[in-house]
Parts: structure tokens; sequence; C-alpha cells
């Protein structure tokens, strides 16, 4: 008899098991769908960087990359509802652009050469500068200050290795998987300062919990040009976002969001750059 | 054929991994051991830390007390273990610490099971002669039963070495972090990890068949 | 069996151990005081770091949905490997050397090498070679990374659960002219994997637990990697953690749980062999070597106390 029961309990996993596959892959049905026949449109953004793009308790994203792509999306022709957000991580970006995964990447997404060769860009939209967030009661004025610091960047970042090669050799550096580490290690004392771009940066010291802890120390340390990443080739969706995004500008659309999403941090963000005009 | 070695530090990645395995293996031991005698002592509370010990430890993935122990110990704690102006090195030294905590448990189940293949007239004959709880454990008992757990330390070992990898989820330089930055900057994919399978199966498997001819000379006949 | 190392505690004993509980006692209040105040020194007490555990939001956007990854992504594996891993066992039991031996020497090498190697080499290889969308792409890396490695496991547990038969199974079966395929699929299979079951639901915690590789090197939405959506937006980290180190902890409880109850089931069962390969007998198949212990399996005696057994560490 134990036996015909522990066969049904058996039975009992397996349906369990499969119930939970089942159940679990129905979610990833909406995406593909091109801008054709639904009408719907797939744009890549980060879930995990405050005041870029973020995804929220109630399932809403936020940020500016957000509001950014919010309203290309609708000056293409679609409703805020149409819009189905995707996770894109640095590392997937251009696979992710090349096969057609999404129709465009707004997502802290430097214009480089290197990247230029697989993708196309529209934009920039934004001029970020790498730079340092420090605790609000230290100060750090130049680069070569860094030297015997303890610095926090995310593993693999480039912004890392600007530092530890050129400006300050003698700082240590620490790198974790996310910035939110950085940030809980920057609070602690564990590290004296978390170095990124000032947009990324100051999204994280806008958030409500860091508000007066942290600040951003000014350095201009590079250029980072943030464009909008469309498959390579697709030229007159370059010149249909690159129209939405001057009329952005033009219509006062994009103050708004820099405010929205930075101001709490005192950033001092650089006016809107030129369709085109990269600043190396 | 193997020119995209150049620049790369395989070697070195695989010490990294061997000093990881070796340091997190002779820790574990000595703390396993500890856990294990918590687990028989006449002492109701250690048993009952031993017990939870092993189960809480056990039931956690290695990733998360692996990257725990860099964020929550070295920032919160401020564990540092004497490398706190060297992050290579305290990630190095946390994940031995990571790898040692999880690893004990493994270790404390299979000494226990040692314990139990111990036969009972060995221990009685003990406490006849008058020994006390700690001289039947370390005298009687637990030389015996570490004869009979090679076999399975050796398994615990040999997991040991292939779970040194997660260190890379902390920045370890050990060998599947340099195979992860080597796959993507280099085209070369099966080549790549070949090599870096066949140095995990040289690792493991010599491991495997000397501990196991070390486990039948020294076994207790019966 | 423990008592057995100790005589019952005389009054002299028993005020000793009194002591020594006292003494582990004030060791064991100390720990959990230094925890306490550093955690408090840094802040990682103050309630708006706990308090999004306490709204539904954050179960239903975050931690639900990367459990629910978690556990697919273990079901998958689960259930891919063990046809794969009965395959490979049946493999090596087999008469005929040109089989056995590869079939050795696959299950040999995947066991050799690390989970995490697998995935990483599965990740590249559909990411340069097949047609994978980027989203599912982590999933499936993950779910081959597992599947290769645990079906070469339970390839083991497979070949261990039909050595544990009795042989006067095989030998009845001979008798009545039964061929060596019938054998194994009317005699051998069907009460080998009743002897099984504790031993592959303790692999399942395994599993259960190796899938949080993928969320931290491979960007795999599972329950570790929606932690860090989650701590981005709460700015708590440690909190966050200690959340998810719980579920797994509790998840894993269960399955080991249920593995030792099968098992106890099981062993009284009285219509079975009374073979049961326990999750403490997977240890010796975790690893390489040592097939001759195999044999030895249906001698292992349970007893293991809670938690049944532990299995791959």
């Amino acid at each position: 008899m134990n036996l015909r029961k522990a066969s049904a309990a058996a039975a009992a996993v397996l349906a369990l098991s499969l119930t939970a596959t089942a159940c679990g892959s129905d979610d990833s049905d909406s995406s593909s769908e091109g801008e054709g026949g639904g009408k719907k449109i797939t744009v890549g953004i980060k879930f995990d960087q405050p005041g870029i793009g973020l995804k929220t308790p109630d399932g809403s994203y936020t940020g500016f990359d957000v509001d950014v792509a919010t309203y290309v999306a609708k000056e293409l022709g679609y409703a805020e509802k149409d819009i189905t957000w995707k996770e894109t991580p640095s590392a997937d970006r251009e696979t992710a652009l090349e096969r057609g995964d999404v129709d465009f990447i707004v997502a802290s997404y430097s214009i480089t050469d290197e990247r230029k060769a697989k993708v196309d860009f529209a934009g920039p939209y934004l001029l970020a500068h790498q730079d340092l967030l420090i605790r609000s009661d230290d100060n750090i004025a130049k680069g070569a200050d860094l030297n015997g610091k303890k610095l926090c960047s995310v593993a693999g970042s480039t912004s890392a290795q600007n530092v530890s090669d050129e400006l300050a050799p003698k700082a240590q550096l620490k790198e974790y998987g996310t910035y939110s580490e950085c940030i809980d290690a920057l609070a602690s004392g564990a590290v004296d300062a978390l170095t990124t771009d000032d947009s990324i940066l100051a999204g994280y010291a806008s958030q409500d919990q860091n508000k007066g802890k942290f600040k951003l120390a000014g350095l201009s340390l590079s250029n980072e040009n943030y464009g909008i990443g469309v498959k390579k080739g697709d030229a007159k969706m370059v010149d249909d976002i690159n129209a939405a995004l001057e009329k952005m500008v033009t219509d006062k659309a994009w103050d708004k969001a820099v405010t929205d999403n930075f101001g709490p941090a005192e950033y001092k963000n650089e006016p809107a750059p030129k369709i085109g005009n990269i600043v190396s | 054929m193997f020119d995209f070695l150049e620049g790369y530090d395989l070697l070195g990645a695989f010490w990294v991994t061997v000093q990881l395995a070796v340091f997190s293996g002779i820790g574990s031991l000595v703390l396993g051991t500890i856990l294990a005698a918590m687990r028989v002592s006449p002492v109701p509370l250690m048993r009952g830390f031993g017990t939870v010990y092993v189960n809480v430890v056990r039931n956690i993935p290695l990733t998360v007390i692996i990257v725990f122990s860099s964020l929550g110990l070295a920032d919160i704690f401020g564990i540092t273990l004497g490398a706190a102006d060297d992050f290579d090195a305290l990630s190095f030294r946390l994940a031995i610490l990571g790898l040692t905590v999880y690893t004990a448990a493994f270790v404390c189940e299979a000494i226990r099971s040692g314990i139990n293949t111990v036969p009972v007239g060995q221990a009685e004959a003990a406490r006849a002669i008058g020994l006390n709880f700690t001289q039947v454990l370390s005298l009687i008992v637990l030389p015996q039963a570490f004869r009979s757990v090679i076999g399975p330390l050796t398994n615990v070992l040999i997991a040991l070495t292939k779970n040194t990898t997660v260190a890379a989820a902390i920045g370890v330089a050990e060998a599947a972090l340099l195979m992860k930055e080597m796959i993507e900057n280099e085209s070369q994919l099966i080549l790549i990890s070949a090599i870096f399978a066949f140095g995990f199966v040289v690792l493991t498997l010599p491991t495997g068949l000397i501990l196991g001819w070390v486990a039948k000379r020294v076994a207790v006949k019966r | 069996m423990t008592s057995v190392l100790y005589d019952a505690p005389g009054p002299g004993a028993k005020r000793r151990n009194i002591v020594y509980t006292v003494l582990f006692l004030i060791v064991l209040g100390l720990g959990v005081w230094w925890i306490y105040s550093a955690m408090d020194d840094k802040g990682q007490l103050e309630w708006a770091k706990w308090s999004p555990f306490t709204e539904s939001q954050a179960w239903t956007t975050y931690l639900l949905p990367g459990l629910a990854n978690t556990v697919k992504a273990a079901a998958l594996a689960l259930v891919i490997a063990l046809p794969l891993g009965a395959l490979f066992g049946i493999a090596r039991l087999s008469d005929h050397r040109w089989v056995r031996v590869p079939a050795g020497v696959v299950v040999e090498f995947f066991r050799a090498i690390p989970v995490l190697i697998l995935m990483v080499f599965a990740n590249q290889f559909y990411a340069t070679s097949t047609d994978i969308s980027t989203e599912m792409r982590p999933l499936y890396a993950v779910v081959t990374g597992l599947v290769l490695y645990n079906a070469s496991v339970l390839a083991e547990v497979v070949r261990a659960g039909i050595l544990s038969l009795p042989k006067g199974q095989t030998e009845a079966a001979k008798a009545i002219g039964l061929r060596k395929g019938q054998t194994m699929r009317s005699i051998l299979l069907p009460q080998s994997v009743t002897a099984m079951l504790p031993a592959l639901v303790s692999q399942l915690v395994v599993i259960v637990k190796d899938t949080a590789l993928g969320g931290a090197l491979l960007s795999f939405t599972e329950l570790l990697n929606a932690r860090k959506t989650l701590a981005a937006n709460y700015s708590n980290v440690i909190p966050s953690f200690i959340v998810v180190a719980v579920i797994f902890i509790v998840l894993n409880l269960l399955l080991t749980t249920f593995a030792s109850w099968l098992e106890k089931r099981l062993r009284r069962a009285k219509r079975s062999t009374g073979a049961v390969l326990t999750g403490e007998a997977m240890e010796d198949l975790t690893a390489t070597g040592t097939p001759e212990r195999l044999s030895d399996i249906r001698k292992t005696d349970g007893g293991s106390g809670p938690g049944g057994g532990g299995a791959v560490p």
C-alpha cells in the first residue's frame, strides 16, 4: 500500500514541478511583437538604477531613461500602455538589439566607437561625466585626492579602471555586483567614494532614504554621451528618434525630466546636447 | 593554436583555486570536527546549536554565503581579517571564510556519520575503564571515526574544490573568473572551456583516486 | 548512539553540564549582542530597511517572481536531468563494454567539473551560436549547466538504486525467462525508483541552491538577483540578503523534511524490498571514485537525525 502512496507522492511532486514550469513560462510571450500589427513597442532599460531606470514596487518604471523612452515612444505613435519594458543588462545590450529582442535601448548607454561598430545610435540625449559620490561631510576636490582612499565601483565597469589607471593609481578599488551595495559600503564607511557616471550617482543621491547623506564631488573625469541604441542599419528609426528628442528639448519636457529625476541631488546637468554632437 | 593564451595567467588562476581549496579545507576540517563534537556532546544546548548550524548553513546557497561575507562581514561587522587596506587580499580571505563556514556543515555530518560507524562496544569499553566524554571522543571514537570517513571527506573536499569557483562572485581572481573574462574577450569558446574543464579534472580526479586508496589502506577492518 | 559516549550524568556531571551550558550561553549571548550592536551601529536595524518586507508589493513585484524563476529552473533541471541520468545510469550497468565505458567517462567528466564552469560555457555558447532571445538565455544556460551536472549525479543514483536491490530479484527474473531488457524494465527499475526517491529529493535541494549561481554571475533573475532590484528601491542590501537567505532555508528545509519523511515511509513499506537510497548514502556518490561502495548502500543505516541527509555540498 505504502508503495502505491509513495508513487502517488512522486507523481504529485512531478506534477507540481510541471505546473510551476507551466505558469512560469507564459510571461514572455508578449515580447516579440514588432512595431507592426499589435501596435506594441519593446524598449530596453535598466531595472535597478534609481533616477535612470528603476522597477518600482507597484510594478511601474521610473527614471530619466524611462521618461525619455516614453516621450520618444509617444512621438513614434505608441501610447504608454503599448510599451513593453525589458531589462537589458550592460553585457546584453548589443545582442538584444542585433537579435531584435528590443526595438530600441535607453539604458545609460554611452556612445563609443566600439559599440557603434555593432549598433546605431540616436541622440545623444544626455551628456554625463564620470564623477564621485562621497559622504556629505567628506571632501574630495580633485582626482589626486583619491590616492590612498577606498573606491567602490561595479565589477567590470570602465569607470573604475579610469581612476586606477589614470587619476589615482594608489586608490584601493573595491568592486561589487551592483551600485546599491557600493552605496551601503559608502554609508557604513567601508569605502570613501563611489565612482561612475554623475547621472547614475545623482539618481542614487536623490532617493528619499539617501537624501542629505551623500553629495557629488563635481569632478568631470570623463564624457559619457548617452545615446539611444537602435539596430544597425535602421536609419529611419534613428531619424524618427532624433526628431522626437529634438522636440522633447524644445517643449521643455527634457528639462522637466531632469528636475524630476535628479533634482534633489543638486546635480548640475549639462544643457541638452545637440543631436549628433558627441563630446569626446 | 594557443596564441590567445598570451596575457592570461592561467596557472596563477588555478593556483588561487588550489589555495582556496586547501585553506578552506583545513579550516572546515577544524570547524567541522568541533561542530561534530558539539552534536554528540552531553550538553543539550551545544547539541542544539550544532544541529541548528548544520541545518541552516546546509540549506543556504553557497553564493549567498560568499556574497554576504563580502558585503555583510567586511562592511557592517568590520571583519577585515588583517587586510583592511588591500581589497584583493580581503576578498580572498573572505572567500576562504565563507567556504569554510559552508563546508564545515558537511564535514560535521560526515564525521558524525563516521562516529555512528564505530561499534558501540568501543565506547562502552572506554567508559568502563573510567574515561570521561572528552577522553572517549578524542582517544577512542574520533580516531576510529576519522579512518572510516576518509571516503566521505574526500567527496566533501572534491566538492569544495569545485565550489571555489563561487568565489568569482566576489571578484576573487580564480579559475572561473578568468574563464568568464577569457570567453568574453576571445572567440575560442570550446577550446577555452575545454582547458578549464581539463584543469578541474586534473585537480579533482587524482584527489579522489589517491584519497580513495588511502581510505582503503587505513580503514578499520571489522 | 550518542548517549553511548558518556555515562548517565551523576550529581557532579549535572553540575558541570550546567556550568558548560551557562558558559556556552554567555558566549552565544555575546555573539548575538555583538551582531546586534554592529548592525545597529551601521543603521541596518532601522525600521525603514525592514518595513518593505511587511508590504505585499515588495513580495509580488520582486521576491515572488524571483522565487518562481528559482523553482522553475530547478524543476526544469530535475525533469530533464532525471531521464538523462536514468539513461546513463543504466548504460553504466550494461554488459557491453562499448556502452559501459563511454557512459562512465561522460558521467565522471561532468561530475568533476564545477557547475559554474558549465553554466558560463552554456551562456556564451547560446549567445554566439544559437537563436535564443537575450531574455531567455540566462534561464537556458542555468538549466543546461544544472542538467549536465545533475544528470551525471543522478546517473550514479540510478545505478546505486538498481545495485541496491537484492540479487534474488535479477535471479528470479532470469529464472522465469525474462530477457535483460525486460528484467530492467519490469523488475529492477520500478523497484529502484522507490528506493531512489529520498535521494532524488535531496538532490533537488542542491539544484535549488545552485540556481543562485546563475543569479550572481549570469544575470538570471532568480531570487538572489531579484533581491538586487529590490535593494535598489529600498536601499536595504543587508536586510534583503537576510530575507532571501531565510526563504532559501525554509524552502530547502521543506524539501529535506519531505525527503526524510519519504525515507521513513519507504523503509516501513512491507511490500517493497526495503532498499532505500538515503541522502546520506548520496554523499558517497557526489564526487568521483569509490564505485565499490555502491554495493554497500543497502547496508547504510538511516538514523541520521533531522534533515535526512546532505547531498552534494
